[in-house]
C-alpha cells in the first residue's frame, strides 16, 4: 500500500504540469492503458494482480479483526469450563509458531530463487514451504484433539467457541494457502519457476505471509496473554 | 470488426469464441455486457422488490385487515429490505459502475475481466438463491438486519434464515470482487494524462464507495458466519444461556450497515456529479471540494454505526460520541449539496429528464438528509427508535436519494449504453408521476411515526387514528408504481422504435461522449489523451477550456490502432466457478453434505482450470477512421 500511495500522492498533487511529468504518465501508457488485463504494471507502477492481493488482504484484515474482537469481548465470559488456563499449552504452540515462521522463510527463499531463475531452489523451498505449513497443521489438528478429549467443544463454552473459529479461519486460511503452494509445485513441474513464474509464487507468498502475521496475532492474544493474565 | 487472432488451446474446456448469440452473454467478460446484465437483471429485482412492498402496503390500507398472516409480512419485511438493498439498488449501480468506468477513464476494459463476470454470476446466483426461498418453506423472516436472536435456531425453526446466510454471503463475495477490481481500475488503468483530480466525479465516487465495500464487508461476513455456527455447530455467539451476547451481532451488522448506506447513495452523488454539469454547460462548481467531501464520507462512514443502537443503553458517552460523529457527517454532505446547486448557478440549464431526476435527488435527499440529522441526536432518536418516521427517514434517502440519482443515469447513460434516446416527454411524465407518488407515499409516515406506529406491524386496530394517513400512503404506493410502469413502457418504446442517439447526444463533457453509441468492443480505437477535466468537452470547444499542457506527438495505442487491438477472450470459467459456489451453498442451506462437498470440489476444481486457462485473448482490427 505504502508504494501506491507514493504514486497516487503523485497524482493528487493536482493537474500535472511540466514536460518531465506528462512524459512520466506517458511511460506508464503502453501498459496502463491496459490491452492485457494480467501481468501488466499500470500508472501505478505496481502490477495489477499485486494491487489486488494487497487490497483483498487489507479486507482479510477487517475479517480477522472482527473475529479478535469478538474474541476478546468474550474473554473470561464464559459461565462454565474448560478454560484456557487449563488447556492452553504455550511451549507447544511455541514450537509450531515456529515452524509457521519458519515457513514463511522458506517462502522469501523460493520467491528469490525464482526471481533470480533459479529454477531448482525455487522448487525446493517451494516445497519447503508447503510442507512446514502442513507440519503447522499438524500441530493444530494434535491440539483440536487434545482439547475436545479433555471436553472444550465449540457449544460447551464461550472460550471453545471463540477459540475453535478464530484459529480454525486461521486453519482453514493455511489449508488453502498450502493447496495453492502445492498447485504452484506441481504447475511448476510442466512450465518451470524462473522469473517468468516469479510474479505468481510472489503472490502465493504476500498471501502466505499475512496469514503468519495473523498468527502471531492470535497465538499473543489468545496464548501469551492468557497465561501471562 | 474482424478478429484477427484467437488464443490458442489450453485447459480441458475450449475456449468459446463467439461474440454473438447466447454463449456469447454466457461467456463474456466485456465490461459493456456485464453492464447490461446487472441492469437487467437488478431491474427485474427493483420489481420483486416493489410487488412485495405493494402487499404489504394493501395489508396496512385499513385497520385489522386479514390480506397476509402476520407471518407472512415478516417474510415480505425482510425480503422486500433485503431485495432492494442487495439485488435492486447496489446492482443498478453496479451496472453504471461496470459499463462506464472503462469508458469514463479512457481503457479498454476493467483489470479483471473474468472476475468482473464471476462478480455477476454470483450476484444472479445469489439473488436467485434468495429468492427461491418462497418455494423452499418459507422466506427469511428477520428483517434485513436480522437481529440475534430473532435468528436462533431456537425461535427461528425453518429454512428462511439458512437462505438468507447464504444467500448474503455470495452477495457479499460477489461486492467484495468488485471493489477489489474496480481499485484497481481505477488505480491502474487510467488513460494518460489523467491523473486522480483530472477523474470524472463518478469515478471518485466509485473509488470511494469501492473501498467502503471493501473494508466494510467483513464485518457482515463475520456475523453470518458466527450466526451460521451458532444455527448449524451449536456455538454460542448469540447464545444468552451460555453467556453470549446479542448486541455483538448488532455492532458487527452496523459497522458493514452504516457504510452500506453511503455505499448505495455515493453512486447516485456521482451520477448527479455528472448530469448537473452537462445539463448546465458548465463545468462541477468546486470539484475538489466535491472530491474532498466524498473521501471524507467514505471516512466518516465507519465511524458512526452506534447511532443505530442509541436505544441499546451503550450508556451517555457512547452516545454522545457517535451522535457528534453522526452530525459531522452533515456536513461534508451539506457542501456537496451546495456545490451542486452552484453548479447549475448561471448555467444555460436544459430541463432534460435526467436533469429533472437530479434535482428530484437534491430536493427529496436533502428531506431526508435533514430527518437524518434529526435521528442523530440520540436524545430525540428515542422518541423516534423503530417508528414509521425512520422509515419515512431512510425511504427519502433511498427512493428520493439513492434511486432518483440513479434513475437520472439511466436517462443520461441510456443512450450510450443502447443507442437508442428514450422519449423525453414519457420522461418527463414518468418523473412527476413517480416523484408526486413517493411523496404521497413516504411523507405520511412522517406522521404515522409521530403518531407512534411501530415499524413491521402487519396491522393495526382503528382506535389507533392511523388509519387516514396509512390509507393516503397505499395510494401513494400505486401512483409511484404507475411512474415505474411508465418508465417500462418508455425503455420498451426507445429499444423498439427510439431515435438513435449518435455518439453525443447531449453535448456532453467527458469520454464516453467522443466514441460511438453503443461504443464497439474495444472502447476507443486510440487510446486518448487526458490533459485535462472534461477532455470532450474541451477537445470541442477549446476556446471554453484552457488545456494544461499539451498532448505528446504519438503514443504506443496509436501504433495498437494500426496493428488490431488485444482484448481478452471470453471465458466458460466465471460462470461454472459461480455455480459451483452456489451449489455448495445450497448444499449449506439443506444441510446436505454431499451437495456442500460436491461444492467444494467443484470450487477447487474450477479455480485450478481458471488459473491454467489465463487471459486468454483475441486480437480484433477496428473498424472505420478514428
Amino acid at each position: 500500500m505504502a508504494e501506491h500511495h507514493g504514486t497516487g500522492g503523485h497524482a493528487l498533487q493536482g493537474p500535472a504540469r511540466g514536460p518531465g511529468a506528462a512524459q512520466a504518465l506517458a511511460v506508464g501508457h503502453p501498459q496502463g492503458a491496459g490491452h492485457h488485463a494480467h501481468s501488466e504494471v499500470g500508472v501505478t507502477g505496481i502490477d495489477n494482480r499485486k494491487l489486488g492481493m494487497w487490497l483483498f488482504l487489507a479486507s482479510e484484515c477487517m475479517f480477522f479483526g472482527a473475529f479478535i474482537v469478538a474474541y476478546i469481548a468474550y474473554q473470561g465470559k464464559s459461565l462454565s469450563g474448560p478454560t484456557p488456563e487449563e488447556l492452553l499449552n504455550i511451549p507447544l504452540t511455541s514450537l509450531s509458531t515456529f515452524v509457521l515462521l519458519m515457513s514463511s522463510l522458506a517462502m522469501v527463499l523460493a520467491v528469490q530463487a525464482a526471481q533470480q531463475d533459479r529454477q531448482a531452489d525455487a522448487r525446493k523451498w517451494l516445497l519447503a514451504t508447503a510442507l512446514l505449513g502442513l507440519g503447522f497443521l499438524s500441530f493444530q489438528a494434535y491440539e483440536y484433539t487434545h482439547f475436545i478429549h479433555a471436553g472444550l467443544t465449540l457449544s460447551v463454552n464461550l472460550f471453545g467457541t471463540t477459540f475453535y473459529t478464530l484459529t480454525g479461519l486461521h486453519g482453514l486460511h493455511v489449508t488453502i494457502g498450502v493447496g495453492w503452494l502445492l498447485a504452484l509445485f506441481l504447475r511448476s513441474l510442466k512450465v518451470g519457476l524462473g522469473r517468468a513464474q516469479a510474479l505468481s509464487l510472489e503472490l502465493a507468498g504476500l498471501y502466505w505471509h499475512f496469514v503468519d502475521v495473523v498468527w502471531i496475532v492470535i497465538f499473543t492474544l489468545v496464548y501469551l496473554m492468557s497465561v501471562l493474565g | 470488426m474482424a478478429v484477427l487472432e484467437q488464443p490458442r488451446q489450453v485447459g480441458l474446456l475450449r475456449r468459446p469464441t463467439s461474440l454473438t448469440g447466447f454463449w456469447s452473454w454466457v461467456t463474456t467478460v466485456d465490461h459493456k455486457r456485464i453492464g447490461i446484465l446487472y441492469f437487467w437483471t437488478a431491474f427485474f429485482f427493483l420489481l420483486v422488490g416493489g410487488i412485495e412492498a405493494l402487499v404489504m402496503r394493501l395489508q396496512l390500507a385499513h385497520p385489522d385487515l386479514e390480506l397476509v398472516t402476520g407471518d407472512r409480512f415478516n417474510e415480505l419485511v425482510t425480503m422486500h429490505g433485503t431485495t432492494m438493498i442487495f439485488l435492486a439498488v447496489m446492482p443498478l449501480s453496479s451496472a453504471f459502475f461496470n459499463y462506464m468506468l472503462p469508458l469514463l477513464i479512457g481503457a479498454r476494459d476493467v483489470a479483471f475481466p473474468r472476475l468482473n463476470a464471476l462478480s455477476y454470476w454470483l450476484y444472479l446466483f445469489g439473488g436467485i438463491l434468495l429468492n427461491v426461498s418462497w418455494l423452499f418453506g418459507g422466506a427469511p423472516n428477520a428483517g434485513w438486519f436480522g437481529y440475534a436472536p430473532l435468528t436462533s435456531s431456537v425461535y427461528n425453526l425453518g429454512r428462511g434464515i439458512d437462505f438468507w446466510i447464504q444467500g448474503l454471503q455470495l452477495l457479499g463475495v460477489s461486492s467484495l470482487i468488485s471493489a477489489i477490481n474496480f481499485i484497481v481500475t481505477i488505480f491502474n488503468m487510467r488513460a494518460p494524462g489523467m491523473s486522480l483530480m483530472r477523474m470524472p466525479v463518478f469515478v471518485w465516487n466509485q473509488l470511494a464507495t469501492s473501498f467502503l465495500l471493501l473494508f466494510s464487508l467483513p464485518a457482515v461476513t463475520v456475523a453470518l458466519i458466527m450466526l451460521m455456527f451458532d444455527r448449524y455447530f451449536g456455538a454460542n455467539f448469540f447464545n444468552a444461556a451460555k453467556g453470549g451476547d446479542a448486541i455483538l451481532w448488532q455492532h458487527l451488522f452496523w459497522v458493514f450497515g452504516h457504510p452500506e448506506v453511503y455505499i448505495i447513495i455515493l453512486p447516485a452523488m456521482g451520477i448527479v456529479s455528472e448530469v448537473l454539469p452537462t445539463f448546465s454547460r458548465k463545468p462541477l462548481f468546486g470539484y475538489s471540494a466535491v472530491v474532498f467531501s466524498t473521501a471524507l464520507i467514505a471516512f466518516l462512514a465507519f465511524g458512526v454505526w452506534s447511532h443505530h443502537m442509541f436505544t441499546v443503553g451503550q450508556g451517555p458517552v457512547v452516545n454522545t460520541v457517535f451522535a457528534l460523529t453522526t452530525m459531522t457527517i452533515a456536513i461534508p454532505t451539506g457542501v456537496k449539496i451546495f456545490n451542486w446547486l452552484a453548479t447549475l448557478w448561471g448555467g444555460s440549464i436544459r430541463f432534460t429528464t435526467a436533469l429533472l431526476y437530479s434535482l428530484g435527488f437534491l430536493s427529496m435527499f436533502t428531506i431526508g438528509g435533514l430527518s437524518g440529522v434529526m435521528h442523530s441526536a440520540a436524545a430525540s432518536n428515542l422518541q423516534q427508535h423503530d417508528t414509521y418516521f425512520v422509515v419515512a427517514h431512510f425511504h427519502y434517502v433511498l427512493i428520493g436519494g439513492a434511486l432518483f440519482g440513479l434513475f437520472a443515469g439511466i436517462y443520461y447513460w441510456f443512450p450510450k449504453m443502447f443507442g437508442r434516446m428514450l422519449d423525453e416527454r414519457l420522461g418527463k411524465w414518468g418523473f412527476w408521476v413517480m416523484l408526486i407518488g413517493f411523496n404521497v407515499t413516504f411523507f405520511p409516515f412522517h406522521f404515522l411515526g409521530l403518531l407512534g406506529m411501530p415499524r413491521r406491524i402487519y396491522t393495526y386496530p382503528a382506535e389507533l387514528g392511523l388509519a387516514r394517513w396509512n390509507l393516503v400512503s397505499t395510494i401513494g404506493a400505486f401512483i409511484l408504481s404507475v411512474g415505474i410502469l411508465i418508465f417500462l413502457v418508455n425503455v420498451w418504446k426507445s429499444l423498439r422504435y427510439g431515435e438513435k442517439a449518435g455518439p453525443d447526444p447531449w453535448d456532453g463533457r467527458t469520454l464516453e461522449w467522443s466514441i460511438p453509441s453503443p461504443p464497439p468492443v474495444y472502447n476507443f480505437r486510440r487510446i486518448p489523451y487526458v490533459h485535462t477535466r472534461d477532455p470532450h468537452w474541451a477537445r470541442k470547444y477549446p476556446h471554453l477550456a484552457q488545456a494544461e499542457e499539451p498532448p505528446p506527438a504519438a503514443t504506443a495505442a496509436d501504433s495498437e490502432a494500426e496493428h488490431g487491438i488485444h482484448l481478452p477472450s471470453p471465458s466458460y470459467m466465471p460462470i461454472l466457478l459461480a455455480l459451483a459456489i452456489t451449489v455448495g451453498a445450497f448444499g449449506g442451506v439443506f444441510r446436505n453434505v454431499p451437495l456442500v462437498a460436491l461444492g467444494v470440489v467443484g470450487t477447487i476444481v474450477s479455480v485450478y482450470l481458471w488459473s491454467v486457462e489465463g487471459e486468454g485473448g483475441i486480437v480484433v482490427e477496428p473498424e472505420g477512421d478514428a
